[in-house]
């Protein structure tokens, strides 16, 4: 490591977006025990059925819109893909740095 | 096959207890685990505070070993506000946690199994932390979907997805425990119908065989306790961090 100063300016930028998007919590909140095992297994159980629900959700809404505006399958394809991105979002959001729970 | 054969989800019956007025106003077991579980917890607050010693004493040191174990949750999760939220997270935290074990006692039924307990609670949140939300921040509180920093012919695309990630929230709350639970007990009872089934087929082989499956529940019943713990964690921890995104808006 012969940039220390150049990580830690990279660092503190990366912190800076990170924060701005809402994709970490403020240092200043104390520290959860880190009981790494259970951690895993808390996670484990969260991560697939964060990944699944905003599909289920994205989808269900698609299908309503579609049933109000008689659009048969068009919204509802046009939501899957939203879904699965807001599904991806909520694992970034649940494994991100900074946001251990 | 007539002999004996496994119903594991014949557990999760409904039935409706305190006999026929209960059968009159369609109150069920679950409602009736959910009174237990609610008197439980409020006897043993009771008898736990009673003494008020400064020097507790074993009831009174478990009491307050739950108590501080949520209030660290909430101050160190939501930040100082996370007091004013504390009743609500605790009141969450031990219902589903005494929901939660005493499903584990044989003949009892684990309300905690049930998707309509459990949407019912995750919906309660995720409108009360909407309503905090709103309540703190006015109509600020919609620029929470609207991530800063982004290109404003992206927005279009992220607001849907953040909006949806938002309303997957109370689902996936909510299946989380319930699978959980039902997961768990559906495999407590078909290990203990193999040994049954085992024991009907093959007779006294099939008796010394089934240590193995009885074996199995035992471990069972352990990752089953931690389950009940951690789900209950996982339930209240959820909870305060969607107070903390209501309040704090990050």
């Amino acid at each position: 490591m012969s940039g220390g100063e150049g990580n830690e300016s990279f660092e503190q930028r990366l912190a800076k977006a990170r924060g701005s998007a809402g994709m970490d919590r403020p240092p200043s909140s104390g520290k959860p025990p880190d009981n790494s095992n259970s951690n895993a297994i808390r996670l484990a159980m969260r991560l697939g059925i964060e990944l699944v629900a905003a599909l289920v959700i994205a989808v269900v809404i698609g299908w309503g819109l579609d049933r109000l505006f008689h659009t048969r399958p068009w919204l509802m394809i046009a939501f899957v893909p939203i879904g699965a991105a807001a599904g991806i979002r909520n694992l970034i959001r649940a494994v991100g740095p900074g946001d251990k729970s | 096959m007539a002999g004996p054969s496994i119903d594991a989800l014949g557990q999760f019956r409904l039935t409706t207890g305190l006999g026929p007025i209960g059968h009159a106003v369609n109150f069920t077991n679950s409602n009736e685990m959910m009174v237990v579980a609610a008197g439980i917890i409020i006897v043993l607050f009771a008898l736990g505070l009673r003494a008020r010693a400064v020097v507790p004493g074993r009831l009174q040191s478990l009491v307050e070993m739950i108590y501080e174990f949520v209030r660290n949750m909430c101050v160190d999760t939501i930040g100082p506000e996370g007091v004013k939220f504390f009743p609500l997270v605790f009141t969450l935290f031990s219902f589903i946690l005494l929901g939660n074990l005493l499903g584990l006692f044989p003949y009892f039924f684990a309300f905690t199994s049930g998707i309509v307990v459990t949407l019912t609670l995750a919906i309660f949140v995720f409108l009360f932390s909407t309503g905090v939300g709103f309540y703190v921040h006015g109509f600020r509180f919609l620029k929470f979907f609207v991530p800063d920093g982004v290109p404003g012919w992206l927005l279009p695309l992220l607001v849907p997805i953040e909006i949806i990630s938002y309303l997957s929230r109370p689902v996936s709350l909510s299946v989380r425990l319930f699978a959980n639970m039902t997961a768990g007990h559906v495999m407590l009872e078909v290990f203990a119908g193999f040994m049954i089934l085992l024991t009907a087929s093959l007779g006294i082989f099939g008796a010394v065989a089934s240590i193995v499956p009885l074996g199995l529940n035992v471990a069972l019943m352990g990752l089953e306790v931690l389950v009940a713990f951690l789900q209950a964690y996982v339930f209240a921890i959820l909870t305060c961090l969607y107070l903390h995104d209501a309040v704090h808006m990050h």
